[in-house]
């Protein structure tokens, strides 16, 4: 079965963007707008990575991370934080968060698909 | 879509008048539709009437849904009008217009035959003697010894349409 | 769908995206001089990273440089770096209308004004090194914290190591991996780590497992071994540690390079200890199996209590959907209500037995129709919002210019309209908020010495009412002048010179065709074209428009529309074997006629008295050229309609049920016709005109040519 990937994104062109890629390549994308409704997703849902945007209203994406790391069935889960902040400071927060890694911000499909494989 | 006599390449006009047609009776003439822009045959209802219309356009009917205007044929045609008998039926056809596809409906006396009009029976019309106006008619073809006039119904239907634009009162 | 068309699809996305992040951007920037609180401008930052992210993943690349001077002003602002003056909220919104213009240009394909955003990018770079003793943003932070690490922690000294056998004198790298043991919390998995620097050389790895406990003390998700990896190959530092990029925080990792041959250490790369930053050293090991819950932070504890207009773009779980689509759902949504109309007509005729059960059917059919009905209108419908949001600007613009004192008070921007509607009332509405800037409001003198506060006040409210929006523009300015208007209508001939006007007739005359009595014409408004646009505009929309002044106490605008285009409450009429529509939002009232109230002037319109008013009397059957039952007055009912501001009778042989009704147009098969709105389709099958009521008005007025009835 093809893996879950919940893309999460205040932005519609980004998922949109991120969405396509990622069911080109065969997997199965569920989107989410911001990290409350993912968090709120991953509870009821089992997904295979998690990929977040930064910032987000509501809820942003390091602290989802933090959220769903929390979470037992989340303990093991890839996630990567998507960002255009390529600072040192932005990545420290991910990881501290539990963050798996990142990619940065602008990014093209085929660097997306093969951040994706390295951890899938 | 030109249809106009003398000009142009004669062939290439008769190929697009060869085809299929539906033909029907109004008076004593049998005019011929190109078939493919028949979209059904109904009976004839009464239609909603629309103010300033001309005199030829019946009102509007509901054809599943759509507002679909009804014009009597005769009328258009400046025939003597006679009573609907129960022949007397509604031909629904797409028509061009310069602002897309339009439906109307064409009361006639009665429907007809479909026949097959090969490229060689078809004639230009004659420019005097029809009793219908020859800018309608895109040909005349002959079929079974039987005289057939076949209707340039786009430029019939967005002719009748606009005329009267905006004859308030 | 091909990549370029499915590319297309995201682009238009991201523009629509990018002109509702613009105007979120604006409308924040705009309450910043009252509230600069950190969750405005984190949602202004936010906005405008948006939009640099996107544009850059597109290809945008001016948007997404340009963006990024905006992004960094912002950031020193939402860090406190940076106080928040008028003059930089002046730059942002002029920044936003640059973006605004440059994304359009890109969204056009259209060549960008370079020059304006060069000026501006300027006035930015300017103002951000206005403040030379701020830290650089961002980066600069956390480089100096890691700095401070790596002398505060004795990091183990590099030691040049002889090259080991593995590399055989060739050049190569080797690397001392020492995971924390949390490492694998976050599921960076050392193996994939290890696949990845195999596919850039020869690979060999030895693991050291003097750590590792004894089975009963062993956790299973921690990692107790360390590596040292040896790999072949004149790779660049760069790559190798990209490998261990996301894991330098859960451990400590030293690079050693041999170049090979002689081992000139000189040339070598200085070997680099990379020393954990202080977060990963600050959590001890063998704690924190699970992060306990993190509060939550403060943009979202203070999200609901942000001030000003919510963004109502991009709002959770939002669909784009295009509008074809949603009107063909109207359509057949359309057509299902005719249908069950139908079916509860022939309902009538059946059999006793039966019809218990069918009615009961029915009755569940026309519910459910009915709901289906209103969520798929649902679908069409916006916040007013929408075009309030634009006003603020607006305001703040024009009486900085007019030079006048100006609060703004928006109400109900969350009542909710067709998308149609939305559209098409933004530019009136712009007009009447303009005029009432320019022409309604005084200047802080004036209102001094009238005894009014200096600071006037605007007021645009929208609302419900009776199956209705209302939307009203009320000003506290000087109100309409009546003697001027009376004078200018009768200077312009719009008015008989001996003609008495009630204030309602005279207050409606500012919609006249031509007229404007603004004493100057300022580029603002007062070129007199305006408000019978206006009034044509709102009627096109099935709506009508009234207007009530107060002198020296302002004037209130008040329009009244319909909730959408597609449906209309229609009161259904009787002119002898035709049925017609009218929109319910014209009647005034219906009353039955008596024949001793009627004047009747030849060549002109019959009036007929009501109350205290003389009103017109339209005769339909004459005007639609039908036959009624009676020509008598007083056997038919009088409808009191409102167009052009004043009411008219319309005579009908009798009033039918009231009903809503799918508005379908006579255009698509047939041509615009006078007086007509559409038409619609009966319960019983039968299609009924809709009547447009100014268009009936109007076909009625011209019937007597040259004459107004206002002077009649």
């Amino acid at each position: 079965m093809a893996s879950t990937i919940l893309a999460v994104d205040d932005s519609a062109s980004m998922r949109q963007m991120v969405n396509f890629t990622l069911k080109g390549a065969g997997y199965q994308v569920v989107q989410a707008v911001d990290g409350v409704e993912a968090l709120e997703y991953a509870r009821q849902h089992a997904v295979d990575l998690v990929l977040t945007d930064v910032n987000m209203p509501r809820m942003d994406g390091i602290t989802l991370v933090k959220e769903l790391r929390s979470l037992p069935s989340y303990r093991y889960t890839p996630m990567l934080v998507l960002t255009t902040e390529s600072s040192q400071d932005k990545k420290m927060q991910g990881k501290q968060a539990g963050a798996t890694g990142w990619i940065v911000k602008p990014f093209n499909p085929d660097q997306l698909l093969a951040t994706i494989a390295r951890v899938l | 879509m030109s249809t106009a006599t003398g000009n142009g390449d004669k062939r290439l006009e008769t190929a697009e008048d060869a085809g299929q047609y539906l033909t029907f009776q109004l008076g004593r003439e049998e005019y011929a539709v190109d078939i493919l822009r028949v979209q059904e045959i109904k009976g004839w209802e009464r239609a909603t009437r629309i103010p300033h219309a001309p005199d030829y356009v019946l009102g509007v009917i509901n054809l599943r849904g759509a507002i679909v205007p009804i014009i009597e044929l005769r009328k258009r045609f400046r025939l003597e009008s006679t009573e609907f008998g129960p022949t007397t039926v509604v031909i629904v056809v797409k028509v061009m217009s310069p602002r897309g596809e339009r439906t109307v409906g064409m009361v006639v006396d009665a429907v007809c035959e479909v026949y097959n009009v090969a490229h060689a029976n078809v004639k230009p019309p004659p420019e005097v003697g029809s009793s219908v106006d020859t800018a309608f008619v895109k040909g005349l073809a002959t079929v079974e010894n039987k005289m057939l006039i076949l209707l340039d119904i786009d430029r019939l239907i967005n002719s009748s349409m606009l005329d009267g634009v905006d004859a308030a009162a | 769908m091909s990549l370029d068309l499915e590319m297309e699809e995201i682009h238009k996305i991201f523009f629509e995206e990018s002109f509702e992040g613009l105007d979120v951007m604006e409308s924040r920037l705009l309450n910043l001089d009252v509230n600069a609180d950190r969750e405005t401008i984190n949602s202004i930052f936010r906005a405008a990273h948006s939009i640099k992210g996107g544009a850059a993943t597109f290809g945008f690349m001016e948007v997404s440089n340009f963006t990024h001077g905006v992004e960094t002003l912002l950031d020193e602002m939402r860090n406190g770096t940076r106080p928040v003056t008028p003059d930089a909220i002046q730059l942002l919104l002029q920044s936003v209308d640059g973006l605004r213009e440059m994304v359009k240009a890109v969204q056009a394909k259209q060549p960008i004004d370079t020059q304006r955003i060069a000026v501006l990018s300027d006035e930015i770079a300017q103002l951000l090194a206005r403040h030379p003793g701020r830290p650089a943003p961002v980066a600069a932070p956390a480089a100096a914290a890691t700095t401070a690490v790596t002398t505060a922690v004795p990091a183990p000294v590099p030691v040049v190591d002889p090259a080991p056998a593995f590399l055989q004198g060739g050049p190569g790298w080797v690397i001392d991996f020492r995971p924390h043991r949390d490492m694998l919390r976050t599921n960076n998995e050392p193996l994939r780590m290890f696949a990845e620097l195999a596919r850039l050389g020869a690979l060999n790895v030895v693991a050291e497992t003097d750590e590792v406990p004894s089975l009963e003390s062993l956790q299973a998700d921690e990692c107790y071994l360390r590596w040292r990896l040896e790999l072949a190959g004149a790779v660049e530092k760069r790559t190798v540690e990209e490998v261990f990029d996301w894991v330098d925080a859960n451990c400590t990792i030293a690079y050693q390079y041999h170049a090979g041959g002689a081992e000139a250490s000189a040339a070598t790369p200085t070997p680099v200890v990379v020393a954990p930053p202080p977060v990963a050293e600050a959590a001890p090991v063998a704690t924190a199996p699970a992060p306990a819950p993190v509060p939550v932070p403060e943009a979202a504890a203070t999200a609901g209590a942000a001030p000003g207009p919510k963004a109502t773009g991009g709002d959770a779980g939002s669909i784009r959907v295009s509008t074809t689509k949603v009107d063909h759902l109207i359509n057949l949504v359309g057509e299902l209500v005719i249908t069950q109309s139908m079916l509860s007509r022939f309902a009538d005729g059946c059999s006793p037995a039966e019809l218990e059960k069918l009615r009961e059917g029915l009755t569940q059919l026309t519910r459910n129709t009915r709901e289906l009905q209103e969520s798929v209108m649902q679908i069409r419908m916006l916040p007013i919002s929408f075009a309030f949001n634009r006003f603020p600007r607006l305001v703040h613009d024009l009486s900085r210019k007019l030079g006048k004192k100006v609060e703004l008070k928006l109400s109900g921007e969350g009542t909710e309209l067709d998308k149609t509607v939305l559209e098409k009332i933004s530019d009136p509405l712009v007009h009447l908020v303009r005029n009432a800037l320019d022409h309604g409001l005084e200047k802080p003198e004036v209102r001094i010495a009238a005894g009014k506060p200096e600071t006037g006040t605007i007021e645009l409210a929208a609302f419900h009412e009776g199956g209705n929006i209302i939307i009203e523009v009320k000003d506290d300015g000087g109100g309409l002048h009546k003697a001027k208007i009376l004078a200018r209508a009768r200077e312009r001939g719009l008015v008989a010179a001996d003609a008495e006007l009630s204030d309602d007739q005279i207050h409606n005359l500012i919609f006249a065709a031509g007229f404007s009595t603004a004493d100057s014409i300022s580029d603002v408004s007062g070129r007199g074209v305006g408000m019978d646009v206006v009034r044509r505009n709102i009627q096109d929309l099935g709506g009508v428009v009234q207007i009530a002044s107060h002198e020296g106490r302002g004037s209130t605008i008040r329009i009244r529309l319909p909730l959408t285009l597609a449906i209309l409450d229609g009161q259904l009429v009787r002119v002898g074997a035709d049925t017609y529509v009218i929109s319910l939002v014209a009647i005034v009232e219906t009353i039955q006629a008596q024949k001793d109230r009627l004047n009747a002037v030849p060549g002109s319109a019959e009036l007929f008295r009501l109350r205290d008013e003389y009103i017109p009397v339209v005769r339909l059957y004459e005007m639609f050229g039908v036959e009624p039952d009676s020509r008598a007055v007083e056997d038919g009912l009088l409808v009191v309609v409102e167009a052009e501001g004043r009411r008219f009778g319309v005579l009908v042989d009798d009033l039918l049920a009231q009903q809503q009704v799918v508005i379908k147009t006579l255009e698509t098969n047939y041509r615009q016709v006078a007086g007509v709105a559409g038409a619609t389709i009966l319960g019983d099958g039968t299609v009924a005109l809709i009547i447009d009521v100014p268009g009936l008005v109007q076909v009625f007025n011209d019937s007597f040519a040259g004459r107004s009835p206002l002077a009649a």
